[in-house]
């Protein structure tokens, strides 16, 4: 086979696999826009905000540790303990728990019957005050995860393709592990909102507030119940990029890519926002591959959104999205 | 006590179409123009120019152009930085073609020039509504950047891929460049800002508004009494765009002196005058002015206070001002929907009783 069309086909692959995790994080949203309705822009600041609280709880940091030493003029930094990885995972957890609980109380509660447009805004201002938090609560340096995933090439794969193709491509093992975690994810998040109570009751407020409410569902919880769980998508999330290249502030700039694999697959369904992520992720690698080098390069910041927007324009609600229906 | 409307009869049209029609507004309305125009610049130096007027005045303009986009006519753009990046790098590059002509005209021209992208990006707005759009719009805010970074003919083939503004001069003054003082920076601003704002307050209150408005409560609707969204959308976005063009011609060549597109004109500064409105206030003038203010003047005050008086590092001030910004953003959603601009209209029906409410 010639050379080109190999690195391109390794180019491709590569994007499938950036694009599970562009998946990772628009199943999040899609997953709240379903509940409730709301877009949530903060989805991504989750991500950076649950990796944050992972490595902290990992490396023993004090939380607040800064702002503490600012106020009272000590020297604070850790605990002098380091957690294993389950433990800190399981405790950040915890965290999102709490958090959801707090934004449905202070936040959701408030907002309820207002446009949908307001209710976006207002998880932008949330986005702001997390992304905030996290750089106080844990300091806003660069720092490295590690729960403990393989990472490097996949020797495998390299010598499989070097034997076939006399060249080897080159995949990464996190990204292997990501895609089996994300299809996990996706099956557990399938079974569950079909066969269990509380999935039934979610799909039910999804589909009509008032009725809902009318058979006795209590919203509140559902709303809990559902920014927990994106909660907890957003830390798996969090922990894949941040294992990835980092826990830093550009991970919640993943969020933003993820609207566009959101508007390709429609909003309210889960399976759109794999096949959303997986069009993204290797529509950009490859044109970035093709028609790169020609027009300078860099062309991943805006590829997605123009993909997106020209798509809008012809389909509004996405490949798998409910059509919009509106009355006056 | 002050909004004595008793007394005070109209008897033609034009007294009853006013801007400002009770009395004591419009001497308020005169006292803050007589303090802009006639105390400020022979007070004003370099530091209050540069940390709050200028600022203030320029991002007033944006605070405009995207209050008439999405506080009049109901479309949320998050393409703001891209488009005030549209205005930076036209009035650029008509500045160094065309030396001889005024700063003034290319300042215009600029935003002419935004108004035209601002309708290109616009066209999807016929298809697609509400967060969608908004999602489109960030197509605009990073294709533009990315657009003015890689392509050299934008920065005239700079070694550093920055562009600087060269020195106009209006009636002899200095208003961009190095030697521009701080009264030239100030008056400059202000009047663009003034006739803009005149000129919105007017759109608004006209045809154009009301059209928008219209679209904006409900576009189905507004469709079926007669009202076309092509045009009028379409007009949203390029009037919006003007505005926001001008904004970001004058934030490049008077405010910076000179920028570096991504760092000057990203996806924050979009969020940051969109802030402004949903602070300020919605479909409002007024609110477009108190948003900025309290915009620019709200990391200042910080900055003094942690910085300065409790000697805080700096990026604790910076993380708690990211904190203070957002909880206000979600504070102003749930308890006053439309803003400052609200509040002061509460207050001014509280001082028409006042000081007997009953």
């Amino acid at each position: 086979m010639p050379d080109q069309l190999l690195y391109a086909i390794e180019a491709g692959l590569n994007g499938l696999m950036a694009g599970v995790l562009y998946a990772l994080v628009a199943l999040g949203f899609v997953l709240i826009f379903k509940a409730s309705g709301i877009f949530n822009y903060a989805q991504g600041v989750l991500a950076l905000f649950a990796a944050l609280t992972l490595v902290g709880f990992q490396n023993g940091q004090i939380p607040f540790a800064h702002l503490i030493n600012a106020i009272f003029g000590t020297d604070l930094h850790t605990f002098g303990w380091q957690l294993p990885a389950i433990v800190a995972i399981v405790l950040a957890a915890g965290v999102m728990v709490i958090l959801s609980i707090i934004i449905e109380r202070y936040v959701l509660k408030h907002l309820v019957n207002q446009a949908p447009i307001i209710l976006f805004m207002a998880t932008i201002g949330l986005a702001y005050f997390l992304e905030g938090l996290g750089d106080i609560m844990w300091g806003a340096d660069i720092k490295k995860l590690d729960v403990g995933l393989p990472q490097g090439i996949n020797e495998t794969i390299d010598t499989v393709t070097y034997n076939a193709f006399g060249y080897g491509f080159f995949i990464d093992n996190l990204d292997i592990v990501a895609s089996v975690v994300a299809a996990l994810l996706v099956i557990s998040l399938t079974i569950f909102s079909q066969y269990s109570k509380q999935g039934r009751a979610l799909r039910a407020v999804a589909d009509d507030h008032q009725a809902a409410l009318s058979v006795g569902i209590s919203l509140r919880f559902i709303w809990v119940l559902v920014w927990s769980i994106a909660g907890f998508v957003a830390l798996v999330a969090g922990i894949m990029w941040g294992s990835k290249s980092g826990v830093q502030f550009s991970l919640s700039l993943i969020a933003l890519k993820a609207l566009p694999v959101l508007m390709l697959g429609g909003f309210t369904s889960i399976p759109g926002a794999i096949v959303g992520g997986l069009i993204i992720g290797m529509g950009e690698k490859l044109f970035e591959f093709f028609v790169g080098p020609m027009i300078g390069g860099a062309t991943e910041n805006w590829f997605a959104y123009v993909l997106a927007l020209l798509f809008l324009v012809f389909r509004p609600q996405g490949l798998f999205g409910e059509k919009i229906i509106e009355r006056v | 006590m002050f909004y004595r409307e008793a007394g005070d009869f109209k008897t033609s049209y034009a007294d009853d179409s006013q801007t400002f029609p009770i009395r004591f507004d419009r001497l308020r309305y005169y006292a803050v123009m007589a303090v802009a125009f006639g105390v400020i610049p022979f007070f004003i130096n370099d530091y209050w120019a540069n940390a709050v007027f200028v600022p203030f005045l320029i991002y007033a303009i944006a605070a405009l152009g995207l209050n008439i986009l999405t506080g009049y006519c109901g479309q949320v753009s998050l393409g703001t930085g891209g488009f005030m990046a549209v205005g930076a790098y036209a009035v650029y590059k008509l500045m160094t073609a065309f030396p001889d002509v005024s700063i003034l005209i290319h300042v215009l021209l600029a935003g002419g020039i935004t108004a035209m992208v601002g309708v290109l990006f616009g066209l999807p707005s016929l298809r697609i509504k509400g967060f969608y759009l908004a999602v489109a719009t960030l197509a605009a805010q990073f294709f533009l950047v990315w657009l003015f970074n890689k392509v050299p003919w934008f920065y005239n083939y700079s070694a550093s891929g920055q562009i600087s503004a060269p020195e106009r001069t209006i009636l002899g003054q200095a208003v961009t460049g190095a030697n521009t003082t701080a009264p030239a920076k100030y008056l400059f601003c202000l009047i663009i800002l003034v006739a803009l704002a005149w000129l919105a307050r007017n759109l608004t209150r006209g045809t154009v508004g009301r059209k928008w408005m219209a679209i904006r409560d409900m576009d189905i609707a507004a469709e079926i009494i007669g009202v076309n969204p092509l045009t009028t959308k379409l007009s949203a976005f390029a009037i919006s765009s003007f505005y926001i063009g001008v904004a970001g011609a004058l934030f490049f060549a008077v405010y910076l002196g000179a920028a570096e597109v991504g760092e000057a004109f990203g996806i924050q500064k979009s969020f940051l005058i969109l802030f402004m409105i949903i602070i300020g206030g919605l479909g409002s003038i007024f609110g477009s002015f108190a948003g900025a203010a309290f915009m620019v003047l709200m990391p200042v005050l910080l900055k003094n206070l942690l910085v300065g008086q409790l000697g805080w590092a700096t990026d604790l001030a910076a993380h708690l001002e990211l904190m203070i910004v957002g909880a206000l953003i979600v504070i102003f959603l749930i308890a006053e929907p439309h803003g400052m601009a609200q509040l002061w209209r509460l207050a001014k029906e509280k001082l028409r009783l006042w000081p007997f409410p009953h």
